[in-house]
C-alpha cells in the first residue's frame, strides 16, 4: 500500500509514523502534490495553531489539493479542524470539507482537555469492532460541534464531534497512535477501507 | 468522561531501568522497554521516563532508547531529565516522545518554556517542580532535589502556565520515598490555582493513596514508581478500587 503523511508547519508526525510502522506499514512523509494526489491512502495529522496552519497550506497550494482528493484520507486532531468550516482559533476559515464549526471550550473546566475520555454513537468502517464507551487519548483545546458528518462523540463540558466522516473523507480529533490497542484497530480500520478512488461517492 | 490517569515512572540510568527512591539509594533492574510494555499491558494511562544517566555521553544513550520505546508501546509517553536547550527536546521528540519534562533549566531560566511551548507546542511541556515544605510556605527545590531555590512553589507554577506549560508534574520531597501518601495539601493548592493538568507525584504506598489525591487532592493524575516496580500495587488491581470507589477511570 503506498500511504504517505502531509507534511506542513504542525507538529508530531513523528508519532503517527511510528504508530504506523508498529502496524508494519512505511508512510512517506511528503509535502509534494504529485505524491499526494497518487497515493492509495493520505493521513492529515498535525498539532498546532490553526490559521498559521492555514496559510501554510494555502501558500503551498495543499488547501486545494486536500479537499479535492478522492482517495481515503484520515484527518487527525489538528487535521480534523483543518477539514471543518470554520474554527475560532485565529477567526481561521478552514477546508470545508465538514460543514462543523470548529469553537473553544469554554473556561469551566481545565483546557486543554488532556487525558483519556470514552466515545459513543459510533458508525462507520472506522469503528468496526470498537465497543461504544471505548477510550482513547485526547489533546485539544478547541473541539468540533455536533453535526450531521459525526461519526462519533464524546463529552467534555459539552458533547462534541470525536470524529467526522464524509465520502472519502475520515477525521478524528483524538489521537489513534497513542490510544493503545483501541488506536491500533482505528488505525487498521483506516488502511483497511476502500481504496478505488471516488468508491464512496 | 474524562478519566483520572494512572503513570508509572521509571528512572532510566545509562539506558537500564534502575528501582529504588527518586531522592536516594537506587539499584539496577533491567531491560525497560519490557517494563514499559508490562504497565502498558497493565492498564498504565501514560508513561514516564526520567533519565538519571550522570555524564552528558551517555544522552544518546538514552534518545536511542526513547526511539525503542516509541516502537514497542501504543500510550503517550514523556521523557525528562537533563533536558537543557531546545536541541535537546527535538532530539527526544524526534526520536518519538509524546511529552518532554524540563525541570531545574526552566527555574534557571524561565524564558526556555516559552520558546518550547512557542516551538513545540504547550502539549509537549511538561513542568516537574520539586517542592518541599517550609514551615507554612513550599519551596522549589532543583537537582534532583539538592539545591534550594528562592522560589515559591505555587507562583513559580503560576508563571510557568503563564508562560505556556501544558501540564505540572509536581512531586513533593518531603512525601517522595515515605509512601504515607501524596502532598494532599499543596497539590490541592496548585491543582485549584491552574488551568491546566497536575500529575502528583511522591508519596504513594496504598490503593487509598491515590482515592486521596484524586479525592481531596484534585490531582488529574498520579505518578508512582517503586510501589509499581516492586508489584506491591496491581495498576490492573488499583484501577478496579478506584473504579469501585467512583473515581472515573479507564477501565482496559
Amino acid at each position: 500500500m503506498d500511504l504517505v503523511i502531509i507534511r506542513y508547519n504542525a507538529g508530531n508526525i513523528r508519532s503517527v509514523q511510528i504508530a504506523l510502522s508498529r502496524l508494519g506499514v512505511r508512510a512517506e512523509v511528503t509535502d509534494d502534490a504529485e505524491r499526494i494526489r497518487n497515493a492509495d491512502k493520505v493521513i492529515f495529522p498535525g498539532v498546532g495553531e490553526a490559521s498559521s496552519a492555514m496559510r501554510y497550506l494555502q501558500s503551498h497550494g495543499l488547501d486545494a489539493l486536500i479537499a479535492g482528493l478522492t482517495q481515503p484520507v484520515l484527518g487527525i486532531c489538528l487535521g480534523l479542524q483543518l477539514m471543518c468550516a470554520f474554527t475560532e482559533e485565529g477567526n481561521t476559515e478552514c477546508l470545508k470539507i465538514f460543514h462543523s464549526e470548529v469553537k473553544r471550550f469554554p473556561p469551566e473546566k481545565k483546557v486543554p482537555h488532556m487525558g483519556w475520555n470514552s466515545i459513543y454513537g459510533l458508525k462507520g468502517p472506522l469503528f468496526n469492532g470498537i465497543p461504544e464507551g471505548a477510550y482513547v487519548y485526547f489533546v485539544h483545546s478547541f473541539a468540533a460541534e455536533p453535526c450531521r458528518e459525526q461519526i462519533a462523540a464524546a463529552d467534555y463540558i459539552h458533547p462534541f464531534s470525536a470524529a467526522l466522516q464524509k465520502h472519502n473523507f475520515y477525521a478524528l480529533q483524538f489521537h489513534p497512535e497513542k490510544s493503545g490497542d483501541t488506536g491500533e484497530k482505528i488505525l487498521k480500520n483506516f488502511l483497511m477501507t476502500g481504496n478505488s478512488h471516488g468508491e464512496m461517492r | 468522561m474524562l478519566t483520572k490517569r494512572i503513570i508509572p515512572c521509571l528512572d532510566i540510568r545509562d539506558g537500564e531501568t534502575v528501582k529504588g527512591v527518586r531522592f536516594t539509594g537506587i539499584r539496577r533492574a533491567g531491560d525497560p522497554v519490557g517494563l514499559a510494555r508490562s504497565y502498558a499491558r497493565a492498564g498504565a494511562d501514560e508513561l514516564v521516563f526520567l533519565d538519571i544517566t550522570a555524564t552528558v555521553e551517555k544522552r544518546n544513550t538514552f534518545a536511542e532508547l526513547v526511539q525503542k520505546i516509541a516502537h514497542n508501546i501504543n500510550i503517550p509517553f514523556t521523557v525528562g531529565g537533563g533536558i537543557r536547550s531546545e536541541e535537546d527536546v527535538a532530539r527526544l521528540l524526534d526520536a518519538g516522545a509524546d511529552k518532554i519534562s524540563i525541570n531545574s533549566a526552566a527555574v534557571r531560566d524561565p524564558a526556555v518554556i516559552d520558546r518550547l511551548a512557542g516551538r513545540f507546542g504547550s502539549q509537549c511541556v511538561v513542568l516537574a517542580v520539586d517542592c518541599k515544605r517550609h514551615g507554612d510556605r513550599s519551596f522549589v527545590y532543583l537537582d534532583g532535589g539538592r539545591t534550594q531555590t528562592e522560589r515559591e512553589t505555587l507562583p513559580w507554577v503560576r508563571e510557568a502556565e503563564a508562560r505556556g506549560a501544558g501540564e505540572i508534574l509536581l512531586t513533593s520531597m518531603d512525601h517522595d520515598g515515605t509512601k504515607d501518601g501524596f502532598a494532599l495539601e499543596i497539590t490541592r493548592k496548585v491543582s485549584g490555582s491552574l488551568n491546566i493538568p497536575v500529575i502528583a507525584s511522591g508519596g504513594a504506598g496504598r490503593p487509598e493513596h491515590f482515592l486521596e489525591v484524586f479525592r481531596e487532592g484534585k490531582a488529574d493524575a498520579a505518578l508512582a514508581a517503586s510501589v509499581f516496580h516492586f508489584a506491591e500495587i496491581g495498576i490492573t488491581q488499583l484501577k478496579q478500587y478506584l473504579h469501585e470507589n467512583a473515581i472515573p477511570v479507564r477501565m482496559t
